[in-house]
């Protein structure tokens, strides 16, 4: 098991898969939020499923609205277990606080889209700023 | 983070539930992104559209504005972002009563928190502009981006959360761009080629905010030969954060940070990303060809200024749109009041098209009313429209005003 650390994130600690792609996300631009998809067709996760993944991306882009939306997603189970991020910006972290979805920022061995692998299980422990990695056989 | 006395007051909910809950959100922020305290903001500026929402959330806007009255009320002057429904028109863009409905109660809720409703996404054109140095709590990235850049106020991007926890104590966390250290340049663009109208301006924003492609890049235009209107920077900066999540930049000799590369220390940048006419016809070329059937032109993203209107109802003239297409255009009530006396509404609806007021056309239930009325090809003079709405189910082109009023004409891309 790899122990990456990470800046303080927000949210408690969760366990699950990882969903990774070096793209940006935004929940407006990115997902049919009713499906649970990925639904842009240019993001290389596009069809996926995010539901109850840990999503390890590059950066959160585009509007406000996903402040709002990861709490509105979670309310009915369509959301994500925790986003990891290289650098989340500022709605991401506000939405994350609202929904009370875990995430976490800025880790010290580099790019997270490169140290986790799709299918990979992680404890991540926003208070800590710790993420706990066990490779997928 | 640190609380002043009273500040650690509301946390412990001696000033109710709507300052606790306000201030135990930003302390979670605050501390993310590592903010020593709160600044105080002048105004705040809410995004709240009930697409976003959903139940769940307009539920927690109805359980704040259930509280006594003394402890719900905003405590400094806030306003709202447009709206997912334009109450007077949604039956024919096939929006639902529950649609209509979760809007209602959205509305309810905001005025009994003292919110005004100003439904707008041009609020620095329309209701109140933010002073250089001013700190204040805005939604909308193309508010943000502009306000920063053109306006020199300090704002990061809040979503309706934040601007909201903001409206409640008149605070956000100091952190992002309320700090000098971040509102400097981190990135040089030199501009070979002078945007002509607002399309160029939206292309060059998405160029930019392509590149910089992070909320902490700061970038730093250089060759833009005379001052623009503020209708360009409208687009040239909803296009840059849209494509970037950028929410500050600077035009050499033209934004107040910037008089000088010096003053917003990039004279040591030695790198320069150099944009020429090739590029701009790259952004072109991603969105749509002559001859596309259109279903759907849309004017929105960000709302018209009433110059755009004029504009838009000009280029009608005494044209008739298509059969087979739609032309909506998005502003602001108060817009919407002067377009209407001023005859430029009439023009436009007598020609077939539609105005709609307090809305913008991505945040309205996109995909549904794009399904409900079998618009799939979509062409619109904003680089941030075409930009969210391919995940929306569309195929959206992008063409100048001139050209997307032609091609409503013609029922297809000229």
């Amino acid at each position: 098991m790899t122990e990456l650390k990470c800046h303080k994130g927000i949210g408690s600690l969760v366990r699950g898969e990882a969903l990774v792609a070096s793209d940006n996300f935004s929940a407006r631009y990115d997902l049919d939020r009713i499906k649970g998809v990925f639904s842009r067709p240019a993001h290389k996760l596009f069809g996926l499923s995010y539901v109850d993944k840990i999503l390890v991306l590059n950066t959160s882009k585009g509007g406000v609205a996903s402040a709002w939306m990861l709490h509105e997603m979670k309310s009915r189970g369509i959301a994500p277990k925790a986003i990891l991020f290289n650098r989340a910006n500022t709605i991401l972290a506000q939405g994350a606080a609202l929904a009370e979805l875990a995430m976490c920022d800025r880790f010290e061995d580099g790019d997270i889209t490169q140290l986790i692998c799709t299918g990979d299980q992680l404890i991540v422990d926003p208070q800590a700023g710790l993420v706990r990695v066990e490779r997928a056989s | 983070m640190k609380l002043t006395q009273e500040e650690q007051s509301m946390l412990a909910g001696d000033m109710g539930e709507p300052k606790r809950w306000a201030i135990e959100h930003m302390s979670q922020v605050g501390a993310m992104f590592d903010a020593a305290d709160l600044v105080p903001v002048s105004q705040a500026h809410m995004m709240a559209d009930p697409e976003s929402l959903g139940d769940a959330c307009v539920e927690f806007l109805e359980d704040l504005a259930s509280e006594p009255e003394e402890q719900r009320k905003v405590v400094i002057p806030m306003i709202t972002d447009p709206r997912g429904v334009d109450l007077n028109y949604y039956r024919p863009l096939g929006q639902t009563e529950a649609m209509a409905n979760l809007d209602r109660r959205t509305i309810a809720a905001c005025e009994k928190l003292g919110i005004l409703m100003t439904n707008t996404c041009v609020n620095y054109q329309t209701v109140m502009a933010p002073l250089k140095g001013d700190h204040v709590a805005f939604g909308d990235t193309g508010v943000v981006i502009y306000s920063n850049s053109i306006l020199g106020a300090r704002s990061n991007f809040e979503g309706g959360p934040s601007a909201l926890a903001a409206g409640l104590t008149g605070r956000t966390p100091r952190y992002g761009l309320h700090l000098d250290e971040n509102r400097r340049g981190t990135r040089r663009f030199k501009v070979h080629v002078q945007p002509r109208e607002l399309t160029d301006w939206g292309i060059l924003g998405a160029i930019v905010g392509r590149a910089a492609g992070s909320y902490w890049e700061v970038p730093v235009l250089e060759g833009i030969e005379s001052v623009p209107t503020s209708d360009d920077m409208k687009h040239l900066g909803a296009a840059m954060a849209s494509y970037g999540s950028t929410p500050l930049f600077h035009i050499v000799g033209i934004t107040p940070e910037a008089p000088t590369l010096a003053a917003v220390g990039a004279a040591d940048i030695a790198e320069v990303t150099e944009i020429f006419a090739a590029d701009f016809d790259a952004v072109r070329s991603d969105f749509g060809g002559k001859g596309d059937k259109v279903d759907v032109v849309v004017f929105a993203a960000p709302q018209l200024s009433i110059v755009e209107m004029a504009m838009v109802a000009d280029l009608v003239g005494e044209r008739k749109v298509h059969q087979d297409t739609a032309l909506i255009v998005c502003t602001s009530p108060t817009v919407a009041a002067d377009s209407e006396r001023f005859g430029f509404t009439g023009r436009i609806e007598r020609a077939g098209g539609k105005v709609l007021q307090g809305t913008c056309f991505y945040q309205q239930y996109a995909r549904e009313i794009g399904e409900a009325n079998g618009w799939k090809r979509l062409l619109s003079n904003s680089a941030k429209i075409v930009n969210i709405l391919g995940g929306y189910g569309y195929e959206p082109a992008l063409a100048s005003m001139q050209d997307c009023v032609a091609s409503a004409v013609a029922g297809e891309i000229v």
